[in-house]
Order: structure tokens, then sequence, then C-alpha cells
């Protein structure tokens, strides 16, 4: 084996990609073999590092030094200075990586601090297009202890007695899940991995399949021994290109390393495992559609009982586990259940990994024990709300889930306590909004999504959550009546005892939290005719403030219906109302700040 | 547009395909994502094409594409523009993005602009929520966006 006095990591998940990590590697190597530092400095290219916020990010190792918002021309500065001379660019530090005129490794910098990492312990450490790395990292020895010295028994008891819960939303016990379908009856059984994250702003399971696809495939592999299946389906949404080529790639060198397909280590044990991709349907995240979707066929739920676990795949019993729930299993196995068992709260076990976004300003991607409280997640590790602006909500578990207050901040995070805030954990997305945002206006976004998403096949969804977004439309239109709110929420209960599948029972949870919390805003809307926010177009208007204005006509040039008249240099100018499209054009252009909106 | 999608060549290349995955179980999910690889669309030429191969019955596979919003019956626009509404990007002002792109190149959400450039789609989180707001161009990826941006990236195209 080669070594190297330092390691260059490049992050290559999909937020690092997008902004130009793939360029910076480029040049990285361009100017290596200019410099004839090949041999001295390997380049790695990672998954995820977290902190997308500070993307694309480049860590130099020994150090731990922490470049943040990496530029193309940076990348020969850094050859030179950091990898030729042995001085770190503090410039070109993360701002947080340099306190009192001292540099910090990335591991002290406060978004990192708090978190402990399980699910994502090689996410920016490894380079997941290589099997070699993850195998240094202990990979497949967890494979290797079940299949040569553990009975199917001893794993479910293993994965029992841990408390691992399912990290997808539901939060439903892991190992009663193997053991149902480990009793199953049935000539053949599957193992499938939930790899269709559809929560908008939520990415926890895209970063995993990026970053350390093996440990999904080990535990897949674990599982398939555990509930005697020898065929394994991994489904993972079609918008995550990265995710998708990195993941067969690891599929394909597990299989010739033989940790995939016949006689694995030598045993009488065989699995196998493919990918099959979404088509862009939120509804096949619900574990019966999509088993439905595997089978080539509509994403639509099926009536629960019989579950998966006894009829799942062509009829045959399916063990069916999320991506983080699976990335979990390989480190139960090694470091035993007293461990995992140790972290987190009584009744939710070990780390959750959460995507946080939204108005918060380290934006990212962050693994933290259970029982964190929120306050610690938004304003330590997420480092609060940027432009000074005050917390107004966070909301939790996507278009299922709720929003949560300010006043309930110092609330541990565990499955139980978010539910009894009227949230969810959901499967990680956690979006703060600032004093901005309106709070009708997010319900509304909610449930225009999951209208579009409902899958058409039980009545109180399809119809009931069509009539709500019509009743918040009114709403936020200004046309509503104090009746619509007291119909909404009737609807709200009706659609949510009586939908088929969790789509339908959850869909009217954002509306009844923002009902619960925020009870005056949709009063202002309804009895005012007011948005507090300013947010809702047609209950604004634009004025420009006589006394402030400098009467040098850019707004009027801006307008793009030609509403604001005045004279330039004498008079003031003025919006005619009636004209005004309210596109806040003018607002932005004006450079005295001049034009307030109501 | 106007560009002719059904040749020889195109039904050759999907035949390669349904040859490849037939026999397999749920073969069709697959067979549709090349299918639609390979003429940019899945017109009903082709989905009787995959109907008589696979044997199932058309109806079946007309239900599957139209349930999947990836699927489209008609071709697309040479550039399609993303614009993601995820729940972060909407928070940070994605609605007047897609408003000012709207007016800018005069498509509809879902539609392709008159001339056949653009087609412009309202979609899903993209993942990419540390560049809120976020727009795709075919394969190139805009953040951090504020509306005055749109027009010099369009004028790219």
């Amino acid at each position: 084996m080669e070594l190297y006095r330092s390691h260059v990591l490049i992050c290559g998940g999909t937020g690092c990609t997008s902004s130009g990590s793939k360029n910076i590697e480029e040049v990285f190597r361009a100017e290596l073999s200019k410099y004839n530092l090949t041999n001295e400095v390997k380049l790695v290219r990672t998954g995820c590092f977290g902190l997308c916020e500070a993307g694309p990010i480049v860590i130099i190792y020994p150090e731990g030094a922490f470049y943040s918002h990496v530029k193309v021309k940076d990348v020969t500065r850094i050859t030179e200075e950091h990898l030729l001379k042995g001085r770190i660019v503090t410039d070109l530090l993360f701002k947080e990586s340099v306190v009192d005129s001292k540099v910090r490794s990335i591991n002290e910098v406060d978004f990192y601090k708090k978190q402990q990492r399980v699910a994502l312990r090689n996410c920016g450490v490894i380079n997941p297009e290589d099997i070699t790395e993850y195998i240094a990292f202990d990979g497949y020895r967890a494979l290797g202890k079940v299949l040569t010295e553990l009975q199917p028994e001893d794993v479910i008891e293993i994965v029992k007695k841990s408390g691992l819960r399912g990290r997808g939303g539901g939060g439903f016990p892991t190992g009663l899940k193997w053991e149902f379908t480990y009793r199953a009856q049935g000539d053949q059984k599957y193992v499938a991995c939930n790899a269709d994250e559809g929560d908008p702003g939520a990415f926890m399971d895209r970063s995993v399949l990026e970053g350390d696809p093996h440990a999904v495939i080990e535990a897949m592999a674990i599982a398939g021994y555990a509930v005697g299946a020898d065929q394994g389906y991994i489904y993972v949404r079609a918008e995550y290109p990265i995710a998708v080529h990195r993941l067969q790639i690891a599929i394909d060198q597990a299989k010739e390393y033989g940790l995939l397909g016949k006689n694995i280590f030598g045993t009488e044990f065989s699995f196998d495992l493919e990918i099959r991709l979404g088509a862009g349907a939120f509804v096949c995240g619900e574990e019966t559609a999509l088993l439905n979707s595997i089978e080539g066929k509509r994403g639509m739920p099926r009536p629960r009982p019989p579950f998966p676990a006894v009829k799942g795949l062509w009829q045959k019993p399916t063990l069916l586990n999320n991506v983080e729930t699976y990335a979990n299993i390989p480190q139960i196995i090694l470091k035993g259940p007293e461990w995992f068992a140790g972290i987190g709260t009584e009744k939710s076990k070990g780390t959750k990994v959460f995507a946080l976004g939204g108005k918060i300003n380290n934006t990212g991607l962050l693994e933290i024990p259970m029982g964190t409280t929120l306050r610690e997640v938004i304003f330590e590790v997420g480092g609060g709300i940027p432009d000074g602006k005050a917390f107004k909500a966070v909301q939790t578990g996507g278009p299922s889930g709720g929003c949560i207050t300010a006043d309930y901040l110092d609330t541990p995070i565990d499955y139980d306590n978010l539910i009894a805030l009227g949230s969810m954990m959901g499967s990680g997305g956690m979006i703060v909004m600032d004093e901005d945002n309106c709070m009708v206006d997010i319900a509304r976004f909610f449930l225009d999504f999951t209208v579009d998403e409902s899958c058409g096949k039980c009545t109180p969804c399809r119809e009931g959550t069509k009539r709500m977004l019509e009743i918040l439309e009114k709403i936020t239109e200004g046309k509503g009546t104090p009746a619509d709110i007291e119909k909404l929420e009737s609807l709200a209960n009706t659609i949510k005892s009586s939908s088929l599948c969790g789509l339908g029972q959850t869909a009217p949870n954002p509306v009844l939290s923002t009902l619960r919390y925020f009870r005056n805003e949709y009063d202002a809307h309804v009895h005012e005719k007011r948005c507090p926010a300013g947010v809702c177009q047609a209950l604004l208007s634009y004025l420009i403030i006589p006394e402030a204005c400098k009467k040098c006509g850019i707004c009027a040039n801006k307008c793009p219906v030609g509403c604001i008249d005045g004279v330039k240099g004498k008079e003031a100018y003025k919006i005619r109302q009636e004209q005004c499209i309210k596109c806040g054009a003018c607002m932005e252009a004006c450079p005295f700040k001049a034009i307030e909106r109501k | 547009m106007g560009r002719e999608i059904l040749t020889q060549e195109n039904y050759s290349r999907l035949n390669e395909i349904i040859l490849q995955h037939k026999g397999k179980k749920g073969a069709l999910m697959p067979i549709l994502h090349e299918g639609q690889k390979i003429f940019g669309c899945l017109p009903l030429e082709v989905q009787k094409r995959i109907s008589e191969e696979l044997n199932v019955p058309m109806a079946e596979i007309y239900g599957v594409v139209t349930f999947y919003s990836q699927f489209t019956l008609e071709p697309k626009g040479e550039y399609t523009i993303g614009v993601c509404l995820g729940t972060a990007c909407y928070v940070k002002g994605a609605q007047k993005i897609i408003d000012k792109i709207k007016r800018e190149v005069n498509v509809e959400i879902g539609a392709t602009s008159p001339d056949g450039k653009f087609s412009l789609e309202a979609t899903r989180c993209i993942g990419a929520c540390g560049l809120a707001p976020v727009l795709t161009v075919n394969e190139d990826v805009y953040g951090r966006l504020v509306e005055g941006d749109v027009p010099g990236i369009i004028a790219k195209y």
C-alpha cells in the first residue's frame, strides 16, 4: 500500500457538485501533477460533508483544514501554499475555523461538535466508489460475523435489543419487522430498501447512498440472511443520478469481491441485489405503493393488512426498510446492541440524521443523538437565523408533518415528543422559517403538493385534499370567511381518519398544526384581509413613501406594467394601485428603500 | 420540434432493451425508462410496440406511463428548465423565480415555449437545498438565485 503525506478530500455530494466541485477536482489534479506531488498527496472524492452551505468544500488532512466556498482560482494558492510549503491559507478557511488567529480542525467547528455520526460515519471520509476504502473502515466485517458466527434468530435478537426504529418516518421497531418476515411462511422471500426519498427539503438518504453505498448493501445482505431472502431490491428516485450511479458501482464491486452473489464468505448463503428506479411519484415512498411500483404497476397503495412482511413483492413475504435504518445495522452488529441502546432517549435509541434547510445559517446534513433539543440543533449546530431575523417555526416531517414554534424549542427530539406536538419525525427534513414566512401560505404549499401527488385511489384523499386546497387558496386570496376555517378543520379530521394510506392520513397535518399554533394568522387573512408576513400577493400593496422618494424614476423604469407616475427630479413617484400586479420589481430596484410593502 | 423520432433505428434499439429485460420480474418500469431515453418520450406507438413484445395489455402500459410524472407522451423542448419547488427553495422565494421565467420565455409550467426551445417544469426537491433557490437547465445547475439572475441564465441558451 502506498503512503501519502497529505490527503485532499473534495466533497462529491449533490450540493457541492452543483456548485462546481468536479472542476475543482480536475484543477487540483492538474496542479498536483504540475508540482510532481501525485506520489505524496492523495486526492479523494468523498460523499457529503454535511455543511452544504459552505460548499464547495475541500478538507486537507492531517491538519483537518476546512476550506469553504472554494473557487477554481483558489486551487493554485492552496496547492502552492498549503501542499508545497505547509502553510494553511487561513483566509480561505471556513469562517469559524480561525479563532483568535488559531486554526481549528474541522472537528472543532460548532457545526460538527454536537454531532455523533453513526449512519453518516463514512460520508465525507471515504471514496464511495472504492470498495477497498469501505473495507478498510471495517466494511463487510459485520456481514462476515453474521454469516460465520450467528444464526438468523441471533441477528434478529440483536436488532431487537438495539431498540432501532424505522428511520423512514413511521418509527416502527425494526427488529419486530425482521422477526415478522422471518416467521412468515413462503418459498421465496425478498428484502427491499426504500430510497424513494420524496419529502421536499430532505436529502438524508441521498447523502448516505452517495457517500457510503456499501453500508446499505452490507446491511441488506445481513437482513437477507436474517429473514431468509436471497434477492433484494433498492428502489431509488430517478431524481438522484449521482446516488444511482455510485450505488451501481458499489453493487458491481461487491459482486466482484464475492460479497454479493453465490455462497458469500464460503457459506451456503447467496444474495443478489438490483436497483429499481422510481419515476416521480411521491406516493411510492409509501411501502405498499413502492412494492407495486417495483412490480411494474401504477404506484398505488394496497390495503393493509396483509402487511408486506406477510404478502409483499409478488405476494411473497418482504422486508422493507429505509436507507438510514439499514445504514445503522453494520455498526449495531459490530459494536453490539447495548452500545446503540446507550445512545438516545428511553424510547428512541441511537442517532437521527436531519436535513436542515430554509432560513438557517448552516444549511446541511447533520446527525445527532436522539434527545438533543430543537434549540441545540437550530441555534448551535445550525448557527441560527440569517440576517438577524426572528425565528418563527420549524417544520418537520415534510408534507406529513407540522410546524413547531419557539415555545417548544427546548423539547428533546424523539419520535413520541414530536407527535405530541402535532408534528412527526418523518424522514428527517427540517425546514426553518422566519418572520417573513406566512404560515397560511406554507399550509397551502404543502396541500398543493399532496393534491398533486395523491394517487387517486381513495376518495377522502383524492377529493378531500383538493377541497382543502381550494379553501386555502380562497383564504390566501383574501376571499375567506370565518366558516371556511371551520370547514377546513372538519375536512382535515375526516381525511385523517378515513384515507387508505399514510399519504392521505397525514396530508391534513400541515393545516392542523398551523391552525393550532398560528390561528391568529388565519384570522388576519379572513377577518382583516391582511397577510401579517407580507407574502400573500392578493393581500399586499406596494406604496412609495413620499418623504423618502428621491424622485430618481428608477422604479418607474422597472415597472413591467407602467403603473408608476411621477416627474424625474421634480415630483415624488406614486403607484396606481388598480393596475399594480404586485410583482415587487420596484421595491427591489429602489436604491433608497423608499418603497414599502403592506 | 418536427424532428422524426419514430425511426427504424430507435425501434431496433428499443427491441434490444426489451430483449434484455424480458422474462425478468417487474420489467416494465426499466423498459419504459430506457424507452424514454431512446425516443425522448413515450408516444402511443412506442407503448404499442412494448405491449406487443412483452405481452402486457396496452391499457396497463398507458396506465403506468400516465401515473408517473417523469414519463411523458410528448417530446420536450430542446432545453428543460426545472425550477425546484421543494420546501427549502420555496421558503427562499422560488415562486418569484418561476414567475419571472414565465414572463421572460413566455411559457407556462408544464408546457413548451412556442419556438420549441424551452420547457418549463416545477420540479420536486432536487436535494441541493444548500443552494436554494435552485434551477436547472438540462444538466446545468444554478443556485442561490435572485430574480435578477434569470434573464442572464436564459440568454446563455
